[in-house]
């Protein structure tokens, strides 16, 4: 049956009429039309279908809609602000840290959990953090380049 | 709607597409006036790369009959279509970087349309590293014919010979008197100039280039950190159904019966039962999901009777002709000089291709034209392969391709498009298709497993006497032994995807087919014959070679690592491998630490040294080499099919295991210089390293050789268990 499930969605206030096991990744995908957020594999291995929910990094192919009501959620779409790119976006192309970019927006939104929570991280330490995100294309030492670099950025140094 | 804004992006263009599906008589008419330069090649653009295409029935022959297309508009800016399709590859920024030289033009007036069936050349299909090695050159000629034309409107405008002006930026400029000039878009305005080339105008050479060899960002990345970028499963129309499709539990079972009642108390399910295509669609894909585990379907069981070890046995035995593929010297005299022999049969497992992108796709059936958006690599491939199940003809299906999430070789065919536009011609509706995992783990055409078996021998100088070598299913690509060998055959039983029907389920091209089996089968039997001879490893095949180009990647990776020479197995768990694949050369080091309890193995270090002829971009050819080596630490290491009966056991991530963050070397590529030679493939020849590599790593850490891959845990213990080395 559907129900109302209420929460913010990149900064903006949504309402929708949903039945409340439906699965977020599709809900975002199809009724709200934000197809930045991936499906790899549905079953909580891949991380190509990360959103942030409170600033933390979720799999969207795993939870349902109904547990995001009254929550904050940030889709890559909503990552830029007032067109400007986060600074983990703009590490990710500085370093060319992408090739087919299907990973890309999954990577970016765990990097960004894994930064508020390690803003000064080794390498070992991106490497341990992004660890259960895969990507096929073999970006992976330029994704964890850009990570560091972005921690750099975002600790006001100049990026790197 | 400007052309400027929908090019560039794939996605883009194809929403907009959606809306407005321009066919390529009224696309062009967009350009209005301007110059346009279409070039023909004397023979046709796939033949070199056929060997990973099924044959394609149609290629279009007529008069408008072209391999590239671009466009000079009023206002300078530069679009040029292509039958190639972006992947992650990177054409999207190297191409319009060879345009940029040869036109000098800057590239950021540059913009490129791909993978449109109905606007861009026919093209034989995105693979074999050939995109800039081969097609490269004819788009720098459609360039350099476009900058004559350029050349000689702007003499006259000019009133000054061609050989005093210069070109900047789009801007010609009179060198004696600079304050004269005009720019290109100056030159094109009001006027309609067609251009057919079917020669080869002279392209800049190395030490004029301005742009090629720079290293460029890619053009794409901002789509994609955004998430504005569209892959086929982004894309919208109204009225769309999601279908999903029920697929046979094994390879070879067949639908006995289908109980579909409990459809009936789902909203808006719509149903599809043809004989072989039965289906749930839903506006909500979740819904159509949902709905598709409550139909009740009886299968008879798979005919198959293989699984994965029995595999080995069945490609050993296939009673085929080998092809010689080539051959010297006198094999039963080589025999005869050979003092120590070394016989060996190596293995290896069907691989999957698992992008990142499972099999997607739109399609639109409307008043017999048929438009499909398809996650392929391989669009005129597939508008044929729609043509033909929806008995329409070729030129009224349309295919486009949006940003594709890789691909590797698994998207060369296109069932899920097939389904798609099946579904939507029964329907009625746009029907989109996008495989879950699970279906693109049973649908895939895999890497096949397949065997190498090498006799060979040292003479008593400590020579290799002897090298008759078969590989057996793989394909012959780099199968060559490369070395300085008198005596020497080299054969093919079958290929990647020959004889039809030989494998328990489809195989086919896997990023640089063949190869990644030949190399490690060659290069685990060269590290053996040097261990035999009591030689280092890479002197070993210094002193065996007679290839400059070999000897040149090979001594460079020694310098470059600071390579000591030992005797293996040295216990330092230091392995080498050479290679050459599309035409360029790779010579990689590795060091590895073997986990003797666990099994596993760890890779510390890989240096990859590449020579690849003239380097379009630096900086996506060293992504490239990555992107090689991480993806190869998989087939190398961990993945592999299991089957029996016909049902494969690996079904998601989860039993499948692709390379992690976690297991990254450092990897240090190196790129030689090689500018006078032509552009040859780079996003392959990396990728065939890993296996031999590591291999011959793991040897010279235990003394234990493995002969089979992947390397996986278990198989390493086991071997070190026969070695009596476990701990
Ligand atoms: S799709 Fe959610 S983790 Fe893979
Ligand atoms: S860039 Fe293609 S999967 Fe990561």
């Amino acid at each position: 049956m559907p129900d109302t499930v209420s929460f913010r969605l990149n900064g903006q206030p949504v309402r929708i009429s949903v039945a409340p096991d439906r699965t977020l990744l599709w809900v975002l995908r199809t009724d709200l039309g934000l197809t930045g957020t991936k499906f790899g594999c549905g079953i909580v291995q891949c991380g190509a279908c990360t959103v942030l929910v409170d600033h933390r990094a979720v799999r969207s192919c795993s939870v349902d809609v109904k547990s995001v009501q009254g929550t904050d959620v940030v889709t890559i779409e909503g990552l830029a602000s007032d067109g400007k790119l986060h600074p983990i976006q703009e590490a990710f192309m500085a370093h060319d840290a992408l090739q087919c970019g299907f990973c890309t927006p999954g990577m970016i939104l765990t990097a960004y959990d894994f930064l508020r929570r390690h803003p000064n991280p080794t390498r070992e330490e991106v490497i341990a953090g992004m660890d259960d995100n895969l990507c096929r294309c073999g970006a992976h030492v330029r994704i964890v380049d850009a990570i560091l670099a972005a921690a750099t950025a975002m600790r006001g140094g100049s990026p790197s | 709607m400007s052309i400027r804004q929908a090019t560039d992006q794939p996605g883009k263009l194809a929403l907009e597409a959606a809306i407005s599906l321009p066919t390529r008589r009224e696309f062009l008419k967009r350009f209005g006036t301007g110059l346009m330069v279409w070039v023909v090649l004397r023979r046709s653009a796939g033949a070199e790369e056929s060997e990973a295409a099924h044959p394609a029935t149609f290629r279009p022959r007529s008069a408008g009959d072209f391999n590239a297309f671009l466009s000079i508009g009023e206002d300078g800016h530069v679009t040029c279509l292509t039958g190639k399709i972006e992947m992650g590859q990177g054409p999207i920024t190297s191409l319009p970087q060879m345009l940029a030289e040869d036109l000098d033009v800057s590239i950021d007036d540059i913009s490129i349309i791909m993978g449109d069936t109905e606007l861009c050349p026919f093209d034989a299909g995105t693979w074999g590293s050939m995109t800039t090695s081969f097609f490269g050159n004819v788009w720098r000629a459609a360039a350099a014919e476009a900058r004559s034309v350029l050349l000689e409107m702007a003499a006259e405008t000019l009133q000054v010979p061609v050989a005093r002006l210069t070109v900047d930026q789009g801007v010609v400029v009179d060198s004696k008197d600079p304050s004269r000039r005009v720019t290109y878009g100056q030159l094109t305005k009001g006027k309609k100039i067609e251009r057919r080339l079917t020669v080869k105008p002279s392209l800049k050479a190395p030490g004029q280039f301005k742009i090629i060899g720079k290293p460029l960002l890619r053009r794409d990345s901002r789509e994609k950190v955004t998430g504005t970028a569209k892959y086929a499963g982004d894309l919208r129309m109204p009225g769309m159904l999601y279908a999903r499709v029920l697929r046979v539990p094994a390879h070879g079972a067949k639908l006995k019966h289908v109980d579909t009642s409990a459809l009936r108390k789902i909203d808006g399910v719509v149903l599809v039962q043809q004989a072989d295509l039965v289906a749930v669609l839903h506006e909500l894909p979740d819904v159509a999901d949902d709905a598709l585990g409550k139909l009740h379907a009886e299968f008879e069981p798979s005919p198959s009777t293989l699984d994965d070890r029995t595999i080995y046995a069945h490609l050993e035995q296939a009673k085929l002709e080998p092809t010689v593929v080539a051959q010297g010297g006198d094999i039963a005299a080589g025999r005869a000089l050979a003092v120590r022999r070394l016989d060996q049969t190596y293995l290896g497992a069907y691989v999957a291709h698992a992008a990142m992108e499972t099999h997607a796709a739109l399609a639109h059936v409307e008043g017999g034209k048929a438009t499909v958006w398809a996650s392929t690599q391989n669009p005129f491939g597939a508008r044929e392969e729609i043509a033909q199940a929806l008995g329409l003809p070729i030129p009224s299906v349309r295919v486009i391709t949006p940003f594709v999430g890789g691909g590797f070789g698994g998207k060369t065919f296109n069932l899920q498009a097939v389904e798609a536009a099946r579904l939507a011609k029964e329907t009625g509706r746009p029907v989109q298709v996008m495989w879950t995992r699970e279906e693109e783990f049973f649908n895939d055409t895999f890497r096949p497993a397949a065997v190498v078996k090498i006799q060979s021998g040292l003479d008593s100088a400590g020579r290799i006497a002897f090298w008759d070598y078969e590989v057996r299913f793989a394909g012959d690509r780099a199968s060559a032994h490369l070395y300085d060998i008198a005596h020497h055959r080299t054969s093919a039983v079958g290929s990647f995807m020959e004889p039809p029907g030989f494998h328990p389920f489809p195989v086919g091209a896997w990023r640089a087919p063949g190869s990644s089996n030949n190399a490690f089968a060659r290069e685990s039997h060269v590290d053996q014959l040097a261990s035999m001879a009591g030689v280092d490893p890479i002197e070993f095949r210094m002193r065996q070679q007679k290839d400059p180009r070999l000897a040149r990647v090979l001594k460079a990776a020694a310098d470059q690592w600071g390579w000591k020479p030992g005797k293996a197995p040295s216990g330092r768990g230091l392995g080498v491998a050479c290679g050459a694949d599309a035409g360029s050369y790779v010579a990689a080091i590795a060091e590895v630490e073997v986990d003797r309890t666990e099994g596993k193995i760890k890779v510390k270090r890989i240096l990859v040294v590449q020579e690849m002829g003239l380097v379009i971009n630096p900086a996506g050819a060293r992504i490239q080499i990555e992107g090689g080596i991480t993806m190869g630490l998989g087939y190398a290491l961990s993945e592999e099919m299991h089957f029996k009966d016909g049902v494969l056991r690996e079904t998601n991530f989860d039993s499948y295991v692709l390379p992690r963050f976690s297991w990254l070397p450092k990897i240090e590529t190196v790129i030689l210089d090689a500018d006078d030679s032509p552009p040859n493939g780079g996003g392959e020849p990396a990728v065939i390293l890993p296996g031999a590599v590591i291999a011959n790593a793991v040897h010279d850490a235990t003394g234990v050789r493995l002969l089979e891959l992947p390397m996986s845990p278990a198989r390493v213990k086991a071997a070190l268990a026969v070695k009596g080395q476990v701990t």
